[in-house]
């Protein structure tokens, strides 16, 4: 399969970029998009020229590090994949392909396509952890779970991170992110002691990293690799209320793992 | 009450638009049904008139009282969570393919903005009676909206302001609920049987008041 790329190419942070045409041919359909990219790099390292950066790692869906708006949708046209999960064959022969970084204040460029992306690092430093005692590790099923908050803990656990859900907010808003990381806690033992003034903190850092709010649009859920539900915005959004305007205190009896 | 934590957070924000709004539709609710009370003729829409400036006087300030003050709220926040917004993403896409976001939820801003304009006006034209595009008589409130509806650009106003009405009503009546932290368990977005009835019985009361009135249905 033959494709016309559009690129986003900048040097550095800061520095001035632009959109750049590479043609990329003889891709197999069974390629993805990651690879397709490594041949398009390759044949530019041989002409002498400065091959396109791009952030990858697992390539498989779980690392959350290959971060591309491609034709203006986060991770590509399909659902419930990132990047490096999608084919070439979900493309048209002889397509023209535009590939951006995310578009976040709070992600800034790095180069070309590498955004920096530690500002969801510090939204989980600033809550988004248990604080456990050390010494023995005790059984994984020594505390007891509900099946349904099990599912629910689950589900929003899924989250890699990879910040597709700020890239495709129109209102650049990290919430899906903050609100899964939230969620997961929220519904496990582990997480009620410190249930309430996470929230307080995970949100307030969120603000503060100078992500927008969300408006319920729903393009993060669509563009999510793990699908994770806006529904884990209205369980933060709870969480909230009664953190801030009922002034909860955490007293449920939790347990540390 | 943490409430500077509250009112500064983008979640505080949204749950003060999201009360404001919800109150907002009360007063809608409660307002269209007044309206209707039109195809009952003259004696009835002037009796209840007269009954919410002269009995229900004391309730009827208060009511005031509460929705400018929700009003206030939800286009302070508006505002501020629009700059917020903006700021979050300084340098735009070269191209943006929505998957998601409906005309409704992309519309909020600008429609607020349209519906902010209708409230001034029509508070000018009916409650206030500064604005008469036909003479306007205080207490007779049946002739005064068939005055002004008999006009074609009054009732043209009046039927696009409740377009926005219908627009702002769905995505808000959905995201309302969301916002102050219902949730479904599910992932579908697209499911808004609710709020779609709802935004259309509301955009349908109003809109056929001032239609009717203009095709002479009412008289
Ligand atoms: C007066 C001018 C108005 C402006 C400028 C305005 C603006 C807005 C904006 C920008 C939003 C979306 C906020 C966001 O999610 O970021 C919104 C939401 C909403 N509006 Fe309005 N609006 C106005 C009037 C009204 C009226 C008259 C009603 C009700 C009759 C109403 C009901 C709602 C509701 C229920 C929401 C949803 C809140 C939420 O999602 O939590 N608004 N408004
Ligand atoms: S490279 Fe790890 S998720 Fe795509």
């Amino acid at each position: 399969m033959n494709f016309t790329l559009r690129v986003w190419r900048q040097a550095g942070p800061g520095t001035p970029g632009k959109m750049v045409e590479y043609k990329a041919t003889g891709i197999s359909p069974e390629a993805s998009f990651l690879e397709m990219m490594d041949v398009v790099n390759e044949q530019l390292t041989l002409k002498g020229e400065e091959p396109i950066a791009f952030d990858h790692d697992c390539r498989e869906g779980i690392c959350g590090s290959c971060a591309m708006m491609i034709d203006g949708m986060a991770h590509g046209p399909n659902k419930g994949t990132a990047t490096c999960q999608l084919h070439m064959r979900s493309f048209a022969d002889g397509a023209t392909i535009l590939v951006e970084p995310w578009r976040v204040r709070a992600f800034p460029v790095v180069k070309d396509l590498c955004v920096d992306r530690s500002a969801l690092d510090r939204i989980i430093a600033a809550g988004g952890f248990i604080t456990a005692a050390t010494g023995g590790a005790r059984d994984a099923n020594d505390i007891l779970v509900p099946k349904v908050a099990a599912d629910l803990a689950m589900d929003a656990a899924a989250c890699i991170g990879c910040g597709a859900c700020a890239a495709a907010c129109p209102n650049g808003s990290a919430s899906l992110f903050t609100a899964a990381k939230i969620t997961h806690l929220a519904e496990l033992p582990q997480g009620q002691p410190e249930r309430f003034r996470r929230v307080i903190a995970m949100v307030a850092h969120h603000d503060a990293e100078g992500f927008g709010g969300c408006t319920f649009h729903g393009e993060c859920q669509i563009a999510c690799p793990k699908e994770i539900s806006i529904d884990t915005i209205a369980h933060m959004n709870r969480d909230y209320m009664s953190a801030t305007a009922a002034s909860r205190e955490e007293k449920a009896a939790g347990g540390t793992g | 009450m943490r409430a500077p934590t509250f009112f500064a957070s983008t979640v505080g924000k949204k749950i003060v638009m999201a009360v404001s709004g919800l109150i907002m539709v009360g007063f809608v609710i409660l307002h269209m049904a007044g309206n209707l009370q039109v195809f009952e003729g003259a004696a009835r829409l002037n009796t209840y008139s007269a009954f919410l400036h002269g009995p229900a006087g004391e309730a009827l300030w208060l009511l005031r009282a509460i929705l400018i003050i929700a009003l206030i709220a939800h286009v302070v926040s508006a505002y501020q969570l629009t700059v917020i917004d903006r700021a979050a993403r300084p340098v735009p896409y070269v191209k943006r393919e929505l998957q998601a976001a409906t005309v409704a939820s992309r519309t909020m801003r600008i429609g607020g903005v349209v519906l902010l304009i209708f409230i001034v006006l029509h508070i000018l034209h009916f409650t206030t009676r500064t604005l008469q595009p036909a003479p306007l008589a205080e207490g007779d409130v049946y002739d005064n909206v068939i005055a002004s509806f008999r006009i074609w650009w009054v009732t043209l106003l009046y039927v696009i302001a409740m377009i926005a009405l219908a627009y702002h009503l769905y995505h808000g009546l959905w995201s309302s609920v969301r916002s102050l932290g219902v949730e479904r368990g599910r992932l579908n977005p697209f499911r808004r049987p609710v709020a779609i009835t709802l935004a259309f019985i509301i955009w349908a009361g109003f809109t056929i008041v001032p239609v009717a009135v203009y095709f002479h249905l009412v008289s």
